[in-house]
C-alpha cells in the first residue's frame, strides 16, 4: 500500500521494510512544471557528504544553454553539474541533464547523450533517463517524480518499478502541477506517494538503508 | 552488475547476426539508447521479440534495410548551434583561406543538413570552389537524400534564424527553391561534394583533410568506438588540421587529448597539435 499520510519525519514500519536490506546506488528524479522549487526543497538540505549521485531531467525551454547546475550549486551542498557525454557517475555528485538532448545511464554506470527526436515534445525526457537507468540498476536504484503538466515520467517510473527498483512519487494533491504524478499513478502503483517533505526525509534513508 | 536479461541477450545476438550477415558493426555504440531504438523498430516492424527480428533480418536484406532506418540516427536541422557555424567562419576560415586547395570531411553526414549548413558557409567564405568535401555515411537511404538535397519547406523555414545567427551573409531562401512542401536546394553546392559509404567503426583513413566535421555522431557510440573515431580524424587531419565536434562532445577524457588542443573551447572546435 502506498503511503500518503500526514506523519511528517517518521516512517510506519510498512514503509521501513520497504527499505531495509535494499542498497540505494542512485537515485533519479524527474520534474517539470514546478519543478525548480520543489527541487530547491529537496536537494537544499543534502550534506556535502550525501554519498548517493542524483541524476536529473527537469523540464526547460530549449535555450541550448543551461544555467540549472550553476542555479543549484547556490542551493546545495552537494557538488552540482551538468552531465556530460561518457562521463563518469561519481558519488556524492548532482547531476543535470542539459537541454537538447536526451540523457541515457549505460550499463557502465557512464552517460550517453543523444539527437533523437523529442519524447512527450520533451528533450531531454523523463522516460529515457528512467528507463535506462531501470536497466543499469535495477533494484539499486530509485526513481523520484514530481510536479508537472505532461506525462512525461510514467513509463519510466513504471520502468523502474518493474525492474525491482524503489518508486517515490510525490502526492498530486500538494504538486504544484498534478498531471505529471497523476500520470505515473494511473499506470502503476508506487512504493511511495508523498508530499515533497517526506519524500526529503525519505532521501536521507535511502543512503543509510 | 545484473546478469543479463533475455532483452539483453537478444540485443546483443541481433547486432552480432547483423554483423556477421551484413559487416554492419553496431558492436561498440553505446547500449541505453541502441535498446530504445531497437524496441521502437521492433514494434514498428510487427515483430513480437527481438529474435523475431533478428529471423527477419538476416533472410531478408530489404528487412535489414529497413531496420537500419532506426538503428541510425537522423540529422535534426541545418546550422544547428548557429555559434558553431559563425566560430567556423570567424576562427577557422581565416587559416583556411591561406590553404590553395581544400579537403573536408562531413563526418556521418546522415541526411544532409550539417554537409548544406558547410557548403553554404564555404560558398559564402569564397572558398567552396577550391574545396573538395567528403559526406560520409553508413546508412545509403540517408546518403541517397542527402545527394538529393531536398528538404521540407516547414523545416528550412525554420533553420533560417539559425542561418542569420551563424553570420549568414545571404537570404537563406538563395539557396534553395520551394516547390509544394519541399525544397530543392542550389546544385551548385554540391558540384565538389564526393559522397560515400564510409564506417568509423570499421574503415580506415581514405584521404588527408584540413577539416573534419564529426557531430553528435560520436556521443551513439562507447567510449572504445569513441577512440577508434577519433584516431581516424588524427590520422587524416594534416599539420595543425581542425576537427569540430557536437556541442556536447569533448575530448578531455579520451586517450587522443593530448593529439589536439581547443581552438575554440566553447565551441568545441579543436586543432592537431
Amino acid at each position: 500500500m502506498a503511503n500518503s499520510n500526514g506523519n511528517r519525519n517518521t516512517l510506519t514500519d510498512e514503509d521501513a521494510s520497504k527499505l531495509s536490506g535494499r542498497r540505494i546506488e542512485a537515485i533519479v528524479i524527474g520534474a517539470s512544471a514546478g519543478g525548480i522549487r520543489a527541487l530547491m526543497l529537496l536537494l537544499g538540505k543534502l550534506p556535502a557528504h550525501f554519498r548517493v549521485p542524483i541524476i536529473i531531467v527537469l523540464h526547460m525551454p530549449d535555450t541550448r544553454e543551461s544555467r540549472l547546475a550553476e542555479v543549484f550549486q547556490h542551493h546545495t551542498a552537494m557538488t552540482v553539474t551538468m552531465a556530460e557525454d561518457k562521463e563518469r557517475i561519481s558519488p556524492g555528485t548532482i547531476y543535470f541533464a542539459g537541454p537538447g538532448y536526451h540523457l541515457s545511464i549505460e550499463r557502465e554506470r557512464c552517460f550517453s547523450l543523444s539527437c533523437e527526436e523529442p519524447l512527450h515534445y520533451s528533450r531531454p525526457s523523463i522516460d529515457f533517463l528512467m528507463s535506462s537507468a531501470a536497466d543499469a540498476y535495477g533494484a539499486s536504484l530509485a526513481g523520484i517524480l514530481l510536479t508537472g503538466a505532461n506525462q512525461d515520467g510514467a513509463e519510466g517510473m513504471a520502468g523502474i518499478h518493474n525492474n525491482g527498483g524503489l518508486t517515490i512519487v510525490q502526492d498530486p494533491a500538494e504538486a504544484e502541477m498534478a498531471f505529471m504524478p497523476q500520470a505515473a499513478l494511473d499506470l502503476f502503483t508506487p512504493d511511495f506517494i508523498m508530499p515533497l517533505e517526506q519524500i526529503q526525509h525519505l532521501i536521507f534513508r535511502l543512503e543509510k538503508s | 552488475m545484473n546478469n543479463p536479461t533475455s532483452i539483453e541477450i537478444e540485443l546483443k545476438l541481433l547486432i552480432e547476426a547483423i554483423y556477421l550477415k551484413y559487416s554492419y558493426d553496431f558492436r561498440d555504440y553505446a547500449g541505453a539508447s541502441q535498446k530504445r531504438r531497437i524496441l521502437h523498430a521492433m514494434t514498428q516492424m510487427h515483430c513480437e521479440s527481438i529474435s523475431e527480428l533478428q529471423a527477419k533480418v538476416l533472410h531478408d536484406p530489404d528487412t535489414f534495410m529497413e531496420l537500419l532506418q532506426y538503428l541510425t540516427i537522423p540529422t535534426t536541422e541545418m546550422f544547428r548551434d548557429p555559434e558553431y557555424f559563425l566560430a567556423l567562419r570567424e576562427q577557422v576560415v581565416p587559416f583556411l583561406k591561406t590553404y590553395p586547395s581544400l579537403k573536408i570531411w562531413i563526418a556521418g553526414c546522415s541526411t544532409g543538413e550539417e554537409l548544406y549548413s558547410m557548403a553554404i558557409l564555404l560558398k559564402e567564405e569564397g572558398l567552396l570552389e577550391r574545396s573538395i568535401i567528403y559526406a560520409t555515411d553508413i546508412n545509403p537511404h540517408s546518403l541517397d537524400k542527402a545527394k538529393k538535397g531536398i528538404f521540407s519547406l516547414e523545416r528550412v523555414r525554420g533553420y533560417t534564424a539559425n542561418y542569420q545567427a551563424a553570420g549568414g551573409k545571404q537570404s537563406f531562401s538563395d539557396y534553395y527553391t520551394a516547390a509544394y512542401d519541399s525544397v530543392l536546394f542550389d546544385r551548385s553546392l554540391c558540384e565538389n561534394v564526393s559522397f560515400a559509404d564510409h564506417s568509423l567503426a570499421t574503415d580506415s583513413v581514405f584521404s588527408e583533410t584540413h577539416l573534419i566535421c564529426c557531430r553528435n555522431v560520436m556521443i551513439y557510440f562507447n567510449h572504445a568506438l569513441q577512440e577508434r573515431a577519433l584516431g581516424l580524424f588524427h590520422e587524416s587531419l594534416c599539420h595543425r588540421g581542425f576537427l569540430g565536434l557536437g556541442s556536447k562532445e569533448s575530448i578531455d577524457f579520451s586517450g587522443h587529448a593530448n593529439h589536439f588542443e581547443p581552438l575554440v573551447k566553447s565551441q568545441r572546435i579543436y586543432r592537431k597539435c
